[in-house]
């Protein structure tokens, strides 16, 4: 499956975040995920997340004051 | 440096490590045994100072509470993570907080001190982690049916501001220790009281506690180190990370305890602490529960309060909430084992717990 999916983490405790971006790069099984969090741990648990699932993860600051990241594989 | 090394994979292993060192030495200097850090003693003997229970056993504002705080809210400023957040579920995270204290209560110790016990060879703490691991299990089966407490938003940067205050509040009042009179029978009446005797009228140099308190809260904030968060991602996601953290608490401690002869192995006469392996173990399963569903141990609760999180914060007011209302109904045990009314205890807080995680349940709305 190709085509681009959005997880929208922002605010959620922990595990969520991980916890969605998992079953949405789960059921996407390849292309581009995109995940939207709101604080630096989130950040960082998506993203080793990514990395331990074999998908290349990069982010950037959002205007709102979170983070969007892209995974991709 | 130091700071990309605690944001790496080995941060937790090295606050548990630091943890582990730093312990035992609070109680060579003078907290009482295997209690050189515990979340839940240190919130039952701050809500004792306040009055808030009158135990007069375990009454002392631990300086290493505001410590925590204040360090992570300095590191959490420093490094631009202070991101004060608000109303995921506020008085559903109160009252874990609060059963999360009985059942630590009914346990004798939150998740750091089941693992500091047990590195001073407290063998009862095994039914704790037991214990705590059959709670996170359960948590865990809540989540992977889509439990969650909902959104938190961003909230008024002054909101975050509140905790790190009040914990500066804490410290003055330590100081201040004001007393208002004594009652007909010659008793103080507060409004603060320090214990005179027992694990209450026992601690390590203030400044020094204080000391501990802020480097801790600066090193869990910086690596996310999270007692139930490690058991939680070791079995849901095989994510070992947090765990090493513990691991390393727990190699550090014993080592520390053993160089400074303070290791006892063994079930009976330890300090703080009962022989009755049921009680070990279910209260630490009502406190593991409420803390996977809240998302984190208690020291996590401090550390994100400190960097704003107003959910937290509250989880952290329940707890002190929680150690008033656990004395003053019998629900607390003893070092003769549970208080007389820990069934009762137990159940509400399983009721509420599994209630908790089971009407939480479906999709957050995008």
């Amino acid at each position: 499956m190709t085509g681009k999916i959005l997880v929208d983490a922002r605010g959620l405790s922990c595990p969520q975040p991980v916890l969605e971006t998992k079953s949405a790069l789960e059921s996407a099984g390849s292309g581009t995920v995109e995940v939207l969090v709101d604080t630096v741990t989130s950040r960082e648990n998506v993203l080793r997340l990514a990395g331990r699932l074999n998908w290349k993860g990069t982010w950037e600051e959002s205007e709102q004051g979170g983070f969007r990241l892209t995974l991709e594989r | 440096m130091l700071n990309r090394f605690l944001m790496s994979r080995f941060g937790p292993t090295l606050t548990g490590a630091v943890v582990g060192v730093l312990a035992p030495v609070l109680v060579f200097l003078g907290n009482p045994g295997n209690m050189g850090i515990c979340v839940a003693c240190f919130g039952r003997d701050i809500a004792g100072a306040l009055g808030l229970h009158r135990a007069a056993v375990v009454q002392y504002l631990r300086p290493e509470i505001a410590g925590f705080i204040l360090g992570s809210f300095i590191s959490a400023v420093l490094y631009r993570e202070y991101k004060p957040r608000a109303g995921s579920a506020p008085i559903i995270r109160f009252f874990l907080g609060v059963f999360a204290m009985v059942g630590a209560l009914i346990f004798l110790g939150c998740p750091w001190r089941a693992y500091l016990r047990l590195s001073g060879g407290d063998l009862n703490a095994l039914w704790g982690i037991a214990g705590l691991a059959a709670g996170v299990g359960i948590g865990i089966a809540f989540l992977w049916n889509g439990f969650n407490l909902g959104r938190s938003t961003p909230a008024a940067k002054a909101s975050g501001l509140v905790m790190p205050a009040l914990s500066v509040l804490l410290l003055v009042l330590l100081i201040l220790a004001p007393q208002f009179g004594r009652d007909a029978a010659g008793l103080p009446t507060g409004p603060i009281f320090f214990s005179k005797e027992g694990p209450g009228s026992m601690h390590a140099p203030a400044f020094i506690a204080l000391g501990v308190g802020l480097l801790v809260g600066w090193m869990a904030q910086r690596s996310r180190f999270c007692t139930v968060g490690a058991m939680r991602d070791l079995f849901m996601l095989k994510d070992p990370h947090l765990f090493y953290g513990i691991i390393a608490l727990v190699v550090a401690a014993v080592g520390t305890n053993v160089v400074l002869g303070q290791f006892k192995l063994g079930f009976a006469g330890q300090p703080v602490a009962h022989t009755n392996a049921l009680w070990n173990f279910l209260g630490m399963l009502l406190s593991g529960l409420a803390f996977t569903l809240a998302g984190g141990c208690p020291g996590r609760q401090l550390i994100m309060s400190g960097e704003g999180d107003n959910d937290a914060a509250l989880f952290v007011m329940g707890l002190i909430v929680g150690a008033g209302i656990a004395h003053n109904f019998g629900f607390a045990s003893g070092p003769k084992g549970p208080g007389p009314y820990a069934v009762t205890a137990f159940a509400a807080g399983m009721i509420f717990c599994l209630a908790v995680g089971f009407f939480n349940r479906g999709r957050v709305s995008a």
